[in-house]
């Protein structure tokens, strides 16, 4: 396993004497909350090369040496049948030369749920790494009369055990003083045995010489389980939590991205005054400043997202949301945490495709990826209404409902159900590369999220996305400017061509018709003729690579309204320019149905093909997306075309 | 549908009345039982999943309760509560003595 990449984000290349740790534990085991406890805020988050399991890696100082840990995924057996698992099985395994094994193992277990961890344990040892063992909970073990003797279960397991609770510091600097050298952990005589059988008798010894009393069930969690996850109150309950969820999402971020899309609007203006030379002041302003803008606009919704999701799942409820969710989500192939990211999805695709990381499959993680940007963002909207504005009346209707809000539900629908049937594909043509992952979910007992932990997600989740995807989308923006702005023209050329250099509008017109941006307008005409599309729609379509909503503003440049922003009525006079259609309007309704559809199915949006190649570790899932999204966009655009012209 | 759940409690009380061993999917809510075997009939990597999970042979398993829509079914083995589909679940074959 390569560890280029990371030591190159960090910047601090791996010493000799470095200690190498590895944490090893169940989802739910407390392992994350250990790992944020010693390394903080200094982790690094990769990818593991091939595979779309996220690497986190991190370094802990201990009496001046360095202790770098790494953060294995989750598991509750080391018999891989996922990707996840598989990563943790050759991390593990000496003899795998790919991946670099750790010198120790820092094994998590939770003191409530020990006669099922130590079955995990059981082959954790049989690896014959020196293991240390983390005994987590053993507070709320307590407190459900439930008992551990520590120093008798490391008598009967044969190597250290330290108990930690919630990460607290005073617990720390006993495993911290073991950490430093692994090679003197005590080693358990003989390995545990391997036959399930003999596992469970080992694992009853070992308990009953560990003095372990079961807990008691958690009354606590009982009684807000009775009503969370009663079939009326905890269906309601959850619907009204996930409105607060896409509210937050939708309506507490737009104010905020507002402020920063003014804040870089003015920092232009600002930038823009002090450059006479046009071309280089627009490249600040639009290109730097407002590709820069473009990548912060996203961090409200992001920190949001992860503020509640680690919410959710720190308390405990993300879990008892899954459940309720399963069965309707099973339908499309996934589990119930996938609704969750295709909910997000409606307010934006970049947020839905981070929260996938929360599904524990690698399998769900890409089917929802793959479907996800299906679903109506909110970027969509503007182009949305501008398109439905051309061509329905605003009067139409039938009584309270009107016809162009009729036919927005209807692109709603026709997105989210496209979404799931997407997810649905992807999860079947996973099927075939691997055997099934039975379905099991560990429902945890309701707990109080540690504010650091929370902190420290929506801190990574911040980071890793300015970091692997704001490159991705301040590169596009450049790019796209580059082709809609250049070549340059000098006050000849528009002399010449009888633009008046003095009506910003029509010069502006004009650079665009003559910019490469046209040129590919133009080239790329014969695959969108078909669609009824010219080359000015084209260059529409090419603008909102970077974001969707750029489609109107682009449009409303291309017709050189008045007001680029709503530009509704000069492209309703708006006529084919040339070829067979010369003369006639070019947004007809079938043209317009065919935009609509178009902009329902394409990937018309960098900045999620971005996310997808930070949370799929390689482009290829990104060029899957957008491959099969195009084609599906154009054959259901010529599709919608043909059909309401054979109705008009 | 009312038929439907009819035939298959008569099956599963069939089940119990004959050999004292049936599924965990066919349990009802609060009902405890004892895991007999997991079956190898739909994978051995799922059922050897399920072991490592805690439902290995002899380990005690109650049934907490259903999703509003009867599946997934939350189960409680090893200390944990956790949630099984009931394709799953039924792949577990319990005695509901011990």
């Amino acid at each position: 396993m390569s560890t280029e990449g990371l030591s190159v984000e960090g910047g601090t290349p791996a010493a000799y004497d470095d200690v190498r740790l590895a944490l090893v534990g169940s989802p739910n085991a407390g392992k994350t909350t250990l790992f944020n406890a010693l390394t903080g805020l200094r982790a690094k988050t990769g990818n593991y090369p091939g595979v779309t399991v996220s690497r986190y890696e991190g370094v802990c100082e201990v009496e001046g040496r360095r202790v770098v840990i790494e953060d294995l995924p989750g598991s509750y057996s080391l018999d891989p049948i996922s990707p996840d698992e598989q990563v943790l099985a050759q991390v593990l395994d000496p003899l795998e030369t790919a991946a670099q094994t750790p010198q120790g193992l820092l094994v998590t277990l939770d003191a409530t749920t020990l006669p099922r961890s130590l079955r995990m344990l059981a082959q954790v040892l049989r690896t014959g790494l020196p293991v240390c063992v983390v005994l987590t909970f053993t507070d709320e073990l307590a407190r459900r009369q439930g008992a551990v003797a520590e120093s008798a279960l490391a008598r009967a397991l044969g190597v250290p055990v330290v108990s930690v609770t919630s990460g607290r510091r005073s617990d720390l600097i006993a495993l911290k003083e073991l950490m430093v050298r692994p090679e003197s952990w005590a080693l358990p005589a003989l390995p545990p045995p391997d036959a399930p059988a003999e596992v469970s008798s080992w694992v009853t010894s070992v308990l009953s010489a560990a003095g372990f009393r079961l807990p008691e069930i958690d009354l606590r969690t009982r009684r807000v389980d009775a009503i969370l996850l009663h079939p009326l109150w905890g269906t309601l309950v959850f619907f009204a939590v996930m409105i607060a969820f896409f509210q937050v999402i939708f309506t507490v971020a737009a104010p905020l991205q507002g402020a920063i899309e003014q804040f870089f609007g003015w920092l232009g203006t600002l930038a823009g005054s002090h450059i006479s030379n046009g071309v280089v002041r627009s490249f600040v302003a639009d290109a730097l400043l407002g590709g820069v803008g473009g990548v912060l606009v996203f961090l409200p919704q992001i920190v949001l997202l992860f503020l509640m999701i680690a919410l959710l799942e720190g308390t405990g409820y993300m879990a008892r949301a899954a459940f309720l969710m399963d069965r309707v989500m099973a339908k499309a192939g996934l589990e119930g945490r996938a609704f969750v990211a295709l909910l997000s999805s409606v307010a934006c695709a970049v947020p839905g495709i981070m929260a996938t990381r929360t599904l524990p499959s690698a399998r769900d993680r890409i089917a929802t990826m793959m479907g996800a940007p299906l679903m109506t963002c909110s970027a969509r909207l503007p182009v949305y209404v501008l398109l439905i504005g051309l061509v329905v009346d605003p009067d139409a209707g039938w009584g309270p409902f009107s016809a162009q809000g009729a036919v927005m539900f209807g692109l709603y629908v026709v997105g989210a159900v496209s979404a799931m049937a997407a997810a649905w594909v992807f999860s079947r043509l996973g099927r075939s590369r691997g055997p099934l992952l039975p379905f099991y979910m560990e429902i945890p007992p309701y707990r109080i999220p540690s504010a650091r932990s929370v902190a420290l997600s929506v801190i990574d989740a911040a980071k890793s996305f300015l970091r692997k995807v704001g490159k991705i989308i301040l590169g596009t923006t450049v790019v796209l400017w580059i082709l809609l702005n250049l070549p340059t023209h000098s006050l000849g050329d528009l002399q010449r061509a009888g633009v008046d250099p003095g009506d910003e509008a029509a010069v502006s017109a004009y650079v665009l018709d003559h910019s490469y941006a046209a040129s590919v307008g133009h080239a790329v005409e014969p695959v969108f003729e078909p669609l009824g599309f010219d080359w000015r729609i084209n260059i529409g379509v090419i603008a909102s690579l970077s974001a969707r909503e750029v489609f109107v503003a682009t449009l409303g440049q291309v017709a050189s309204a008045e007001n680029p922003d709503n530009p509704q009525s000069a492209l309703k006079s708006m006529t084919v320019a040339d070829g067979p259609r010369q003369g006639e309007a070019l947004f007809t309704p079938s043209v317009v149905a065919a935009l609509l559809v178009f902009f329902l199915f394409a990937l018309q949006c960098m900045s999620t093909v971005g996310a997808m190649r930070r949370e799929s570790g390689s482009w290829r899932w990104p060029a899957i997306a957008f491959g099969y999204m195009f084609v599906l966009a154009w054959t259901m655009a010529w599709c919608a075309r043909l059909a309401v012209e054979a109705l008009t | 549908m009312s038929l439907l759940s009819m035939k298959r409690r008569q099956r599963g009380a069939a089940a119990v009345s004959e050999s004292a061993t049936t599924t965990l999917a066919d349990l009802s809510a609060g009902s405890s039982a004892w895991v007999v075997e997991v079956c190898d009939e739909a994978q051995p990597a799922t059922a050897r999943r399920l072991v490592d999970l805690g439902f290995a042979p002899g380990a005690q398993v109650s049934v907490v309760r259903r999703a509003p829509l009867a599946d997934p079914v939350i189960f409680r083995v090893a200390g944990a509560e956790l949630a099984l589909r009931r394709c799953q679940a039924r792949c577990i074959q319990v005695r509901v003595e011990p």
